[in-house]
């Protein structure tokens, strides 16, 4: 995947963190499913694995917070590219203190901490695609307008575009990158809807639709750098 | 060609020389035999011949003069047909650097540079002479005319191998001829030497700002076009993919705008402020492919300027990285023996919120790029900004259709919608089918989507109709640049070039890659001098800055410095393919015999692209409205088909398309104007004038540009539209009324007009941008504003009404036009619209007219209305008018719509007073309580008038109630008149009437007493 993903990036770190028991009965769900919880840390442990071993990165893991139930899913905290790191303002209020870590681990990491602190801003980085040349940034419930205006101050080299998020949690529920220059987009009809009415088409990029809705596990954390 | 080339190889070095000896050597034989034009060709032919063996009579013929000029030129060298005196103006000339006010053809003086002295003792001698010469510049100019009609097939016939000659061609193109800018360019070129020779031309001087903070200062004839001082720019700077670049300048609402190199430069700046920048007007996507070094260099100054000023936003780490390969490539390795590195980081702006963090970071990075040369840090600094997000991208203030406001930005890409920091949206230029203008709105037409069955528009308001036009001409630049292959296609290019100025007249990407990739000249030297702080230079290259080197060169040909320059000539030529390309789209469609062709297929095309250029789009008209004009257009377009011009079209084809679609009918109004559409997106085009006589007869009629890719169905209600438009110009111009200004749409069809009136002239025409619109928007008016030589004035007075309108609301323009659309069709169609403002304004009007002088208990404020009508003014006469004539109402409500019948009823009062000179009025005036004055029309509630008579006076009372806002409104206005002797106290009777009045309405207020009073019989009352 690394060498796919060089066209947007070079990924150098991975962040991690612990699932806790809180998980399955605490954390925030759009859905009434059964969370397994050792399975899921069996996933977790397997995804880890991948990440140190097969892509080689450097994979820093944090310890879970029984306080956070949905303290997994990293890639809401913080939202990382080339040496600044900003840290978000999650939607939700109860993963407001999720950053508090991912704050000091960024900073140990010596990226540029770029805090939100304005209290009308919103932001979940799994509403942020980054293709590698632009942000995406969807207006979800957990993400608003004035959030990704602080995104867009905080990573000025690149253009910031919104995407109406009406239905999902998040931007990054029904699209992702697929490579350099290609993003993949659920068929289901919010995913379209956005796609057509933000023509989300990005720079010099192609795009696929694909049969099924693609949601990815939201628990790496990544750095990437651009190439010079 | 490939003799030129051949006879050049001398020549070359000295091409410069040559090819101003050339022109030279051809003034001269001008002045000296004050030959007709005809003559001067004929010589020109025949010195071509002579050199060029290979060439036949024929093609001679056909060659540009500045063809022959070079041809000439090596036969100068010879000294054959170089008169001296002609000749040694020329040579003056070169001395750039110094303040020669005689010499009015720079760009000749530095080609001249290289020539050898003894010819410059000679040119020196001729100075004196030239300056006598002015009488011959009237037959030069037709002769340039001639040429430039040859000219586009000349270019054709040049290969690509004669890059001398192209170059040539262009410095001719930059040089510009004067008003009949019509012709060919590159009888521009030569124009301006003859015209300083000949006449003595004004000489302005102009000061250009570099990207590297230095002044430029050259002279130029005053109507030197742009491209006379863009190349200057370009020679001083020793570069040659300039097509990337531009000159820039002030409006006078401190705008920044872009020189149009074929217009004159007096007619743009507009303030008489000669001063100008050098700028990247294009940003190349990819830098790394441009060919030289110092085309890189100053592109790399432009962006630190960018990044510096905030213009170009980029992160911490990118400010740092930036900064530290701008050290790299001016201060060279970083050197840790320098004291104190910390203070001379501090001494560059890298950024516009530049802190001690951050020039610590650069002199880190800094320090990473040991043993890189400068050139190579040039390379790394801008493939870094290439990728930031705001690379290229020409920002303008907007709103939305919701008021809200947004940036919109023009790029190689598209167009980018920013609000705030987001960016909300992109229109690739392919998904734009057709851009737009009218008034302070700016419209895009976007290509259906896949899924989508109509195209859609999106609309922007700009703040004023200005910067509409700023930000089309821009989109329509930067989309030929980017997305096409040639600016228009060669016949097309000419009929394009000739009529509009909005079209991009370059060279495209495409064409300066490829020209650019034929030079291949070695590396030039030359000073990264942007910090002047910096003394060291790393290049090894001699110190000298460039201003010092022009210097060199002007005063001594033949210095180091000179060689570079002739280098430079000779890498001109091989790009001259490219030029050449450029040149004929330029070239004039003056040329009848290209006309003639070129109408051809214009007929079909043209009409799209009028369209598109006059920015026509009607938007506000219902197609109901099209079609009722049809009819009369049609009739137009008969009358037009009956006459045709002489180089008619073919009739055939007119009826098919008149026919076929109505949009058709008005291309054959049109002769002109070429088709833009690109296969993507037609981009806007201007409408091209044609240069024809027949067409004249037409122009009223209207050159309406149907969008000829994709001629829907509403493309076609637009042109219609259009034409409507123009024919209501025409009759305003009938009229004399200055409505013009409200309706940009009519100012488009003007040019069609000058055109025909006068070929010669359309040159300046073009110049003109402002006038082009004005001209678009009222061709008769223009023609009767202003004669078309003296173009200046009469776009001072147009523009100034132009600018006015925009500000007016939309519904001011509409109703103007609808007004137009009356009085064509004589008030009968369209007052029914009007109508439906007029209820309102009826019932007060109608009142106030007959109380005239009453002494009304309750009244609107006077003020009020005069300063509306002043307002409401774009058309002052029918405002009057209105005043003065009951029938005239209608007129005025239509002008005035905007305003509130209040003040048309104030109006009707003060007129009377004032048709009444002999009387006297008085107006006592309370302090008004009520908003009466507020101009609301208001609802008629009731209306009566009681008349009342007694021995002396009589009473006219008239009641109203209106409902303004919820609240009722009673006003009553009595009318005394009272007549009798002197006996009679017509104070006290006054005094009695108002006293009456107040008893009976004590809930009342009385807010204005007017007294009137007429002493036919010399007896005094007062």
């Amino acid at each position: 995947m690394a060498g796919l993903m060089a066209g947007f990036g070079h990924y150098t770190h991975a962040v991690v963190r612990g699932i806790p028991a809180s998980l399955a009965k605490e954390a925030l769900r759009t859905s009434q499913a059964e969370v397994d919880l050792a399975k899921a840390r069996r996933e977790h442990e397997a995804y880890v694995e991948v990440l140190k071993t097969r892509l080689g990165l450097d994979v820093v893991e944090l310890p879970a917070d029984e306080s956070l139930p949905d303290c997994v899913f990293v890639e809401d905290a913080a939202v990382v590219c080339g040496d600044t790191a900003l840290i978000t303002r999650p939607g939700a209020e109860s993963r407001r203190k999720e950053t508090e870590v991912m704050k000091g681990t960024l900073q140990d990491l010596n990226l540029n901490i770029v805090e939100m602190t304005d209290e009308n801003a919103t932001l979940d980085g799994g509403d942020v695609l980054f293709t590698g040349r632009e942000f995406f940034v969807g207006l979800s419930k957990r993400t608003n307008q004035r959030g990704a205006e602080i995104l867009a101050d905080a990573f000025k080299d690149y253009a910031v575009s919104t995407v109406p998020v009406l239905e999902g949690l998040h931007l990054k529920s029904f699209c992702s990158m697929g490579g350099p220059g290609l993003i993949v987009i659920g068929s289901s009809e919010p995913a379209q809807k956005a796609l057509k009415d933000k023509r989300v088409i990005p720079e010099n990029g192609m795009m696929s639709d694909t049969s099924t809705a693609i949601s990815q596990p939201t628990v790496k954390k990544r750095k990437c750098t651009p190439d010079t | 060609m490939t003799t030129e080339a051949g006879s050049e190889t001398e020549v070359k070095e000295k091409a410069e020389e040559s090819a101003a000896q050339p022109d030279q050597s051809e003034n001269a034989t001008q002045e000296t035999e004050e030959v007709s034009n005809t003559a001067e060709e004929e010589k020109g032919k025949g010195k071509e011949k002579e050199k060029e063996g290979k060439e036949s009579k024929g093609i001679s013929r056909y060659l540009p003069t500045w063809l022959k000029k070079q041809k000439s030129q090596s036969q100068t060298s010879p000294t054959k047909e170089a008169p001296p005196t002609e000749e040694s103006v020329g040579k003056v000339t070169p001395e750039e650097g110094e303040p020669a006010p005689e010499v009015n053809g720079h760009a000749e003086e530095v080609e001249e540079k290289e020539e050898v002295k003894s010819e410059q003792v000679k040119e020196k001698e001729a100075e004196s002479h030239s300056s006598t010469s002015a009488d011959t510049e009237p037959a030069k100019e037709e002769n340039v005319e001639e040429s430039a009609e040859k000219s586009p097939e000349e270019t054709k016939e040049t290969t690509e191998g004669e890059g001398a000659k192209e170059e040539k061609k262009e410095q001719e193109g930059q040089v510009t001829a004067e008003g009949e800018g019509g012709e060919g360019q590159t009888s521009i070129f030569q124009s301006p030497l003859r015209l300083v020779r000949k006449t003595k031309m004004k000489v302005v001087v102009c000061r250009v700002a570099l990207l590297d903070g230095t002044d430029f200062t050259c002279e130029v004839e005053k109507r030197a076009k742009g491209q006379f001082l863009f190349f200057k720019v370009c020679e001083h700077l020793n570069l040659l993919e300039k097509d990337y670049f531009g000159l820039s300048y002030k409006d006078t609402h401190e705008q920044k705008c872009w020189l149009d190199p074929t217009k004159e430069i007096k007619r743009q700046i507009r303030s008489n402020n000669w001063q100008f920048a050098f700028n990247v007007k294009f940003y190349p996507p990819d830098p790394s492919l441009l060919t030289e070094d110092i085309t890189r260099y100053l592109l790399c100054l432009q962006l630190r300027d960018d990044v510096a000023s905030g213009r170009l936003p980029c992160s911490f780490v990118t400010h740092a990285l930036l900064g530290s390969y701008t050290l790299q490539s001016e201060v060279g390795d970083y050197e840790p023996d320098i004291p104190r590195p910390l203070d001379l980081v501090g001494q560059l702006t890298f950024a516009p919120s530049q802190n001690k963090e951050m020039e610590e970071k650069i002199l880190e990075l800094h320090k990473s790029h040991r043993g890189m040369t400068p050139a190579q840090a040039d390379t790394q600094f801008l493939e870094n900004a290439k990728k930031l997000s705001m690379y290229g991208v020409d920002l303008h203030h907007a709103k939305d259709s919701e008021g809200v406001d947004i940036m919109l930005g023009v790029c190689a890409n598209g167009l980018l919608v920013y609000k705030d920091r987001l960016r909300i949206n992109r229109f690739a230029w392919p998904k734009i089918l057709k851009i737009s203008y009218k008034r302070n709105n700016f419209y895009i037409k976007i290509r259906p989507g896949e899924t989508e069955q109509f195209e859609s528009t999106v609309g922007f308001k700009l703040q004023n109709h200005r910067s509409a036009k700023r930000l089309w001409k821009v989109c329509v630049e930067n989309h030929s640049f980017f997305r096409l292959n040639a600016p228009e296609p060669p016949t097309k290019a000419r009929f394009l070039t000739l009529g509009s100025k909005f079209r991009y007249s370059g060279r495209t990407q495409a064409q300066s890659r490829q020209a650019s990739s034929l030079i291949d000249r070695p590396a030039p030297n030359f000073e990264r001098t942007s910090s002047k702080r910096i003394s060291r230079s790393l290049d090894g290259a001699p110190v000298i800055s460039i201003t010092e080197a022009s210097r060199d060169m002007a005063e001594n040909g033949r210095e180091p410095h000179l060689e570079l320059h002739s280098d430079s000539k000779v890498k001109e030529v091989d790009l001259s393919p490219g030029d050449t390309e450029a040149l004929p789209s330029k070239s004039p469609g003056g040329s009848e015999p290209t006309l003639s062709q070129s109408r051809l297929r214009v007929h079909g095309d043209n009409i799209y692209v009028r369209h598109s250029n006059l920015m026509l789009e009607d938007h506000d008209k219902t197609q109901d409205e099209v079609l009722k004009h049809q009819a009369s257009i049609s009739q137009l377009k008969r009358s037009f088909m009956e006459a045709p011009p002489p180089s008619p079209p073919q009739p055939n084809q007119w009826e098919k398309r008149l026919t076929s679609s109505p949009a058709t009918i008005r291309s054959q109004q049109q002769q002109v104007t070429p088709e833009v559409e690109i296969e993507e997106t037609v981009v806007i085009q201007e409408v091209s004038r044609a240069t024809k006589p027949g067409l004249v007869t037409v122009t009223a009629g209207s050159p309406a540009g149907l969008p000829a890719e994709q001629e829907t169905q509403e493309q076609n209600v637009r042109a219609e539209e259009e034409v409507v438009v123009q024919e209501e110009a025409k009759q305003r111009k009938q009229e004399s009324v200055s409505s013009e200004s409200e309706s940009e749409e009519e100012a488009e069809y003007h040019p069609n007009v000058h055109v025909t009136i006068c070929h010669t002239r359309i040159p300046e025409e073009k110049e003109e941008e402002e006038e082009q619109e004005q001209k678009e928007d009222d061709k008769r008016e223009e023609q009767q504003v202003s004669a078309p030589d003296a173009p200046s004035l009469p776009a001072g007075a147009c523009q100034p009404a132009v600018e006015a309108s925009p500000e007016e609301s939309r519904k001011d323009d509409t109703e103007a036009e609808k007004k137009k659309n009356e009085e064509e069709e004589k008030e009968g169609e369209h007052e029914m619209e009007e109508s439906t403002e007029d209820p309102m304004l009826t019932p007060d009007e109608v009142p106030i007219g007959l109380i005239g002088v009453a002494v009304p208990v309750e009244e609107e404020e006077e003020p009020k209305m005069n300063g509306e009508a002043s307002l409401v003014e774009v058309d002052p006469r029918p405002q009057v008018i209105c005043c003065s004539e009951p029938p005239v109402v209608k007129t005025e409500m239509v002008t005035i719509s905007d305003t509130f019948a209040a003040q048309k009823t104030e109006i009707a009062t003060k007129e009377v007073p004032i048709v009444h000179t002999e009387t006297k009025t008085i107006t006592y005036e309370a302090a008004q309580l009520d908003g009466n004055g507020d101009g609301e029309p208001g609802v008629l509630m009731t209306a009566q008038t009681i008349t009342s008579e007694s021995l002396c006076t009589t009473t006219t009372t008239h009641i109203t109630k209106t409902l303004k806002g919820g609240l009722s409104e009673t006003r009553i206005e009595k009318r005394i008149v009272i007549t009798g002797d002197c006996d009679i106290d017509h104070d006290q009777a006054l005094a009695q009437a108002i006293k009456e009045a107040k008893e009976q309405h004590p809930d009342m207020s009385v807010t204005r007493v007017v007294v009137h009073k007429e002493t036919e019989l010399a007896e005094e009352e007062d």
